[in-house]
């Protein structure tokens, strides 16, 4: 069509001169766009890696876990299943402490000591090559790099788990499906499994994960197997099977969740650039009254000159957007890097077409959405312009009720609600969203309404000239006072709001870590072994904190229930529960889960069931082995929710506290009988008390505490608390220990502080870096708030010029007016970080809050020194040009 | 044929009503040079903005060539302008960020006319610019800016032409030269050519002056040059 081409070659040729300012307008969108196209991506190819590497993620097709020692009925099962053509491979897992005897370097490691063959899928990679391969060839051990270093060891040396002597032949280089920071928490371990029981390791109350690995025939399901065989893998202990598809869902709904929230940013950083773009766009169409006007007169229809313009911004968003993809591309390649260490997988990085379109489009929509709001008013400017100018505010008057700027009002808002529920899932959460956005701008808005109400009603003629004009700008008409302040207190509200919870959950660990007193524990102590270590630690002249001891047991019944009845009834009730919803069995792989971990879930669905006033116990808690204790006093790390503390009773019942959450799980309330099975011995106790437990503090806690008349005789272990002055002390006692008692284990608190310290410096750096996708945010958007003003700013600073007005003078109006803005926007945005910090820290992480000052100042500071910055910056001309050539351009 | 019936413009202010225009009645036919006079403030300006339909009357009509444009939406009479109306400015009103050549092609390409560019070449070489086609506005002087919008007022051929102070920013010699171009163009094209000033020695040139005082029409003569 060729009248379409001629206006859009005359659009094309009219935005000669304002590409450049329209563009860095529109680019206001460019970090939105590029952080939904990196985020989208970055999901994708993460999703679609963990499909790849199901198999490799799990070892096998299918793999079963139990946490005792297989029965004979689980024995033969395996019997049979080998004989019928199904091969297994094995791994026992389990903590212990490793010693390194040329060095004397000890440290508590995770052993897996694995059957040949193992995994089926994946490899263990290790260094050199062949070492893991030959594993099996004597009494090899691969470890962790991490371990080496921090005992001092090399290839070569020898390696003491319990009784038993490794050599070290090669260290790990890639575990598949193991995330990288595991390693940083409890160095691995690879030694042959036939040698496990030299170690003599695994004793009276070792804490044993066994694990079998299955590789199905291709024409058999992995769901159908579990289905088969998971109870029968799971009787009697705490375990369960599943095939490869459930890491793979596992994996992929947690990556689905960090998406969600990722996303979410994404979409703020998008809609505040939607706003930098209105107020731009309104400062650009304040500039092209005057062509349109010409072009009015010139015989262009309202629909020629919307057309015109918003081709010129359609243009420039795409630009814009197309700048911000590129750089999501150019993001997605870093975010695997950045994340290696938190990832299970190794992310094959492609480009996703479908995020890079999407994020294009939404972002082009955004662009267009936000511009057009202001552009439409292009349509009321009246030819009579170009015969007789009125201001700029006069000019565009009449357009305050154009219906077009109401259905577009509409769907700017509509757009808003879509994007936050398609991207946030559910549509409460969508509508969650979107009305803390709502607030969130609300609140500045009004904080600039308040603002421009104080500064008419505030101003003294007192006052000095410059404080005078410049707080006069803030409510003069055409003042960009709410646009300024709405961008720079978001861009606060953001950047404080990772600060604030950032500096909470630091404080709070380091409490935490600071309020222990003991620096090292030894577990699994027994209790012909306590009084040794006991004159060891006297020995070494340091002081023994504390000496709990611990009694495994399981629950035999409640109220005289037995737990096989209580469990048939949890099945009972979760089969209704199933046909009540319809669920179908489930057939895919995706859905495999194990008896447990399905369990588990119906525990979870129970408990809302309980809430409601019907107590039913679930499985996982009626088949869990508790560690529990006994004292006659309550600890600074808990306190009672329900009942008293133990007191002298008549009877012979003992009495025992709950911690409230597995008092709920177990179906158990006050003064309920639970019979506990202590090695065989049947005790029976009455709930006296419900406790919470703040299980964050580094110090022993329990689900069950009995009062020491029921337990003073049962076999039991002792976690024995000790605190040494430094590393030098804390390695000699351990290596001293270890030498005399190789079954016992060792934690040096300081080693998990300095992990945690490791883990919290990553998140931190994540943080920064978000902080500077949010400062990045900012520069444009403020640039386009201030732009819009620029005008103005220019007449009015010329004209003073033209009055007599020094630089000096012109510099001070215009320092006074942006520090106002900045200060303002900048306290609102630290009010709301400060709320949006106490609501993460009490319903997120359900830590205590206290208001972080010096970061809150901080960032605050930098946005009123980047307002002031950007407000001089674009006021620049006023100091360059005569007053002659400046009035000339103006 | 160029018909103001009635004429009146109020504007109100609150409880304040401004009446700028009150009972303007005139024809001029097709080809006439007409000259609006009168002093500051006496309604020209606007009388202009009404008969070119660039504003509505608040009573009365204004008919060009048989159409009502009072009773056009603005569109339409954008439309009209396009086909039949041009204009100078004493500002000129070029698009700043569009070469000369570009600003005379505007109205063409709005109607979706091809052949815009040689059309206007061929005006531009006709006021005298034709080697200045792909200058910006700041690059050419007040007199070559007016040439310019004088080619754009033209390239639609119009069937009116208003002229709003065509000199006031100009001196005295560019400002005869201007005037001359517009009669020279009155003469070859028979179009009409309506014309705001207050300087008589300019109103001097037309065939016929119409003298405006606090809103109403003080006299409406035919000048020497009529015959």
């Amino acid at each position: 069509m060729p009248a379409t081409r001629q206006l859009f070659a005359l659009a094309w040729r009219e935005s000669r001169t304002a590409r450049r300012r329209l563009l860095l307008y529109m680019s206001s969108i460019s970090l939105g766009v590029a952080a939904l196209v990196a985020i989208d991506s970055f999901s994708n190819n993460t999703i679609r890696s963990v499909h790849e590497q199901s198999r490799a993620l799990l070892g096998g097709d299918v793999m079963a876990t139990r946490n005792a020692v297989p029965t004979a009925a689980v024995d033969s099962l395996l019997d049979s299943l080998r004989t019928h053509g199904i091969p297994t491979t094995t791994s026992t897992n389990f903590v212990s402490m490793a010693l390194v005897p040329r060095t004397g370097g000890t440290r508590l490691v995770q052993v897996h000591a694995v059957a040949e063959g193992y995994p089926f899928y994946g490899r263990i990679v290790s260094e050199p090559a062949n070492a893991y391969s030959q594993l099996e060839s004597g009494y090899n051990a691969v470890v962790d790099p991490a371990l080496i270093v921090t005992l001092d060891a090399q290839i070569g040396d020898t390696l003491s788990l319990g009784q038993a002597k490794f050599v070290i032949t090669g260290t790990l280089k890639s575990v598949p499906g193991d995330v990288g920071i595991s390693a940083a928490i409890g160095p691995r371990v690879y030694i042959p499994e036939r040698f496990v029981r030299e170690t003599g390791l695994l004793v009276f109350g070792s804490r044993v994960e066994y694990e079998w690995l299955f590789k199905l025939p291709p024409t058999q399901q992995s769901s159908d197997f579990v289905r088969a065989f998971s109870k029968r893998f799971a009787q009697g202990a705490n375990g369960g099977m599943r095939g490869a598809g459930y890491n793979e869902s596992r994996l992929a709904s947690a990556i689905d969740q960090l998406h969600d929230y990722l996303a979410v940013v994404g979409l703020v950083a998008l809609l505040l650039g939607g706003i930098g773009v209105a107020s731009g766009v309104h400062a650009f169409v304040m500039r092209k009254i005057d062509p349109v006007a010409i072009l009015r007169c010139l015989g262009a229809t309202s629909w020629q000159v919307l057309s015109i313009y918003t081709a010129q911004a359609a243009l420039m968003g795409l630009i814009g957007a197309a700048a911000g993809a590129l750089l999501g591309i150019a993001i997605q390649f870093l975010m695997p890097l950045a994340l290696k260490d938190f990832l299970p997988v190794d992310v094959d990085v492609r480009l996703a077409p479908t995020a890079i379109a999407l994020g294009l489009g939404i972002g082009v929509w955004v662009a267009l959405l936000f511009a057009m709001r202001p552009l439409i008013a292009l349509r009321r400017v009246s030819p009579l312009q170009a015969l007789r100018r009125e201001s700029d505010a006069d000019a565009l008057r009449r357009s305050r009720q154009d219906p077009l700027r109401i259905l577009l009002s509409l769907a700017i808002g509509a757009s808003v609600l879509w994007l936050g529920m398609s991207r946030a899932n559910t549509w409460r959460r969508g509508l969650g969203f979107t009305f803390a956005i709502a607030a969130a701008i609300g609140v500045l808005w009004m904080s600039a309404a308040a603002l421009s109400w104080v500064a008419r009603r505030g101003v003294r003629p007192t006052w000095p000239f410059p404080i005078r004009q410049g707080i006069g700008s803030l409510y003069r008409p055409g003042n960009q006072t709410r646009a300024v302040v709405l961008a720079l207190g978001f861009g606060v509200f953001l950047m404080g709001t990772l600060y604030q919870a950032q500096y909470n959950i630091l404080r709070s660990l380091g409490l935490r870590m600071g309020e222990a007193r003991a620096n090292v524990v030894f577990f699994d102590v027994q209790e012909n072994q306590r009084a040794g270590i006991d004159s060891v630690v006297h020995a070494a002249r340091l002081e023994l904190i504390d000496e709990t001891p611990i009694v495994p047991m399981r629950v035999s019944s409640i109220n005289g229930k037995a737990v096989s009845d209580l469990l048939a009834e949890a099945e009972r009730a979760r089969a209704a529960a199933r046909r009540r919803r319809g669920e179908r069995l489930e057939t895919d792989s995706a859905k495999d889960s194990t008896a447990s971990d399905s369990a588990g879930r119906e525990g979870a669905g129970q408990s809302a069931a309980n809430r409601g006033g019907e107590r039913r116990a679930s499985p996982w808690a009626l088949r869990r082995e508790f560690r529990s204790t006994y004292r006659d006093t309550i600890t600074e790390s808990e306190h009672l929710v329900a009942g008293h503390w133990f007191t002298h009773r008549a009877d012979t019942l003992g009495q025992v506290s709950l911690e409230q959450d597995v008092a709920r799980e177990l179906g158990v309330k006050l003064n309920d009988t639970v019979t506990w099975n202590v090695q065989g011995v049947l005790i029976p106790t009455i709930v006296t008390s419900l406790r919470e437990v703040r299980w964050q503090s580094f110090a022993p806690n329990f689900f069950a505490v009995f009062d020491s008349k029921s337990l003073e005789s049962a076999p039991k272990q002792f976690a024995i608390l000790v605190r040494a002055p430094g590393p030098k002390e804390i390695a000699h006692l351990q290596r001293d220990v270890i030498a005399g008692y190789p079954s016992v284990s060792s934690l040096d608190l300081t080693l998990i502080q300095q992990t945690v310290t490791n883990v919290l410096g990553k998140v931190t750096m994540a943080i920064r870096f978000l902080a500077l996708i949010t400062l990045g945010l900012a520069v444009p958007v403020l640039f386009s708030a201030v732009a819009a003003t620029r005008r103005e700013r220019l007449r009015e600073g010329v004209l003073l010029k033209t009055l007599g007005a020094t630089k000096r003078q012109i510099a001070r109006v215009m320092l006074a007016e942006y520090a106002l803005l900045g200060t303002l926007g900048a306290l609102t945005g630290v009010v709301l970080s400060t709320l949006a910090g106490w609501a993460l820290m009490h319903w997120i992480f359900k830590m205590p809050f206290i208001p972080a000052f010096v970061p809150a100042g901080l960032v605050a500071a930098a946005m009123i020194g980047l307002a002031v910055g950007i407000g001089l910056l674009t006021g620049r001309d006023v100091f360059a040009e005569t007053p002659m050539a400046a009035l000339r351009e103006s | 044929m160029l018909v103001a019936r009635n004429l009146s413009k109020e504007y109100r202010s609150g409880d304040n009503r401004l009446t700028v225009l009150r009972d303007v009645n005139f024809a001029i036919p097709q080809g006439a040079f007409v000259a609006i006079v009168g002093p500051s403030g006496s309604g020209k300006t606007t009388l202009l903005g009404l008969l070119a339909g660039l504003d509505t009357p608040s009573t009365g009509q204004v008919i060009l060539d048989g159409s009502d444009m009072t009773a056009m939406d603005e569109d339409q009479r954008a439309r009209l302008r396009g086909e039949k109306v041009g204009f100078v400015f004493q500002s000129f009103q070029l698009i700043a960020t569009l070469t000369a050549l570009e600003n005379v092609q505007v109205p063409l390409e709005l109607r979706g006319e091809s052949g815009a560019g040689e059309r206007a070449r061929e005006l531009l070489s006709r006021v005298g610019l034709g080697d200045r086609l792909d200058h910006f506005p700041t690059q050419l002087s007040g007199g070559e800016q007016q040439r310019v919008a004088i080619a754009r007022a033209f390239a639609n051929a119009p069937r009116i032409l208003f002229a709003d102070e065509p000199t006031g920013n100009l001196d005295s010699d560019t400002g005869a030269r201007i005037v001359e171009l517009l009669e020279a163009l009155n003469r070859e094209s028979r179009t009409t050519i309506i014309l705001v000033t207050h300087d008589h020695g300019l109103a001097g040139r037309a065939q016929r002056i119409i003298r405006l005082s606090d809103g109403r029409v003080i006299s409406d003569s035919e000048t020497e040059r009529a015959a």
